[in-house]
């Protein structure tokens, strides 16, 4: 990897950054908002789309692409899918936020400044440069890492194969749980039967 | 203008860190708290993209794609026993 020092200087234009990393809170604000779960949905679609936008600005196309297909594509229709599997519409009649919510405003707001004040007093920490990252080989370096090369394994092999094992348990897990009773479950044409959708 | 450093990325990424974190603590609707964990994961994956580019190397962005492993399998989860607990007639609140 052949980084070149950029001397602190970003390689993003600036209105190209302040324009995604506005769609990314205009549309985070929007997800904890909304009254539909929808609606909350397709705004979290919009905030993942404008972060891979800045994964794109910061060197990054291959995690850019798997935030796209992975997360804006694939987590946000199984969101979908779940508002359609459960009638969610129904449970914001009493107020769709909790009681304490002036307790949580002020908290979270005394958080986001305690962050910022962190950030500010270890800013002389930071080196103040942004280095350059070879693009083209960018999917084929991250291959590296993962898969190993002709005759080593890779420094991220044996965490890529437990990260197998986390979705493998959690797609098991997901069809246990979701399930229907045993006995409909054994014959497709009495689990049509007893849908409750159906009644 | 100023440019573009790796703190503006901090700053949004913090800025939609406490976004989830007040979605989680926020919303009765139980799959808006799920998407508010999303917001959290995705602005640590920032972090981390951004920190890799600071430091010229590809660490930070592999750690990224781990995370975004775990958020599927939380998702998964996490839906799976919203699902099972309130089946298809109840609320889920």
């Amino acid at each position: 990897m052949n980084s070149t020092l950029n001397s602190g200087v970003a390689s993003v234009s600036a209105p190209f950054f302040y324009l995604l990393a506005g769609l990314a809170i205009f549309g985070g604000v929007l997800v904890i908002t909304r009254r539909s779960a929808v609606h909350s949905a397709l705004a979290l679609m919009g905030t993942l789309l404008a972060v891979a936008g800045l994964y794109s600005t910061l060197s990054a196309p291959f995690v850019a692409g798997v935030q796209i297909i992975v997360y804006a594509g694939g987590i946000v229709l199984l969101f979908l899918f779940a508002i359609m599997a459960v009638n969610i519409e129904r449970s914001d009649r009493d107020g769709r936020f909790r009681r304490m919510w002036p307790a949580v405003l002020v908290a979270s707001c005394g958080l986001l400044g305690w962050f910022l004040y962190a950030f500010a007093k270890s800013r002389a920490l930071f080196p103040n440069r942004m280095m350059t990252l070879p693009v083209s080989s960018n999917v084929q370096d991250i291959a590296t890492m993962l898969y190993g090369e002709t005759g080593k394994t890779g420094e991220y092999t044996l965490a890529f194969e437990v990260a197998s094992l986390l979705l493998l348990a959690a797609i098991v897990g997901a069809v246990i749980m979701t399930r229907k009773k045993a006995d409909t479950a054994i014959n497709p044409a009495t689990a049509l039967a007893t849908d409750p959708a159906k009644e | 203008m100023v440019p573009i450093t790796t703190f503006h990325y901090l700053v949004v990424a913090a800025i939609l860190f406490v976004l989830g974190v007040m979605g989680v603590l926020l919303r009765r609707n139980l799959v808006i708290a799920l998407m508010s964990v999303e917001l959290i994961l995705s602005a640590v994956n920032l972090n981390l993209v951004a920190f890799s580019r600071m430091w010229g190397n590809l660490h930070g962005q592999a750690f990224a794609i781990f995370i975004t492993v775990d958020a599927v399998a939380q998702t998964i989860a996490g839906l799976g026993i919203l699902i099972a607990f309130f089946g298809n007639h109840e609320t889920g609140q």
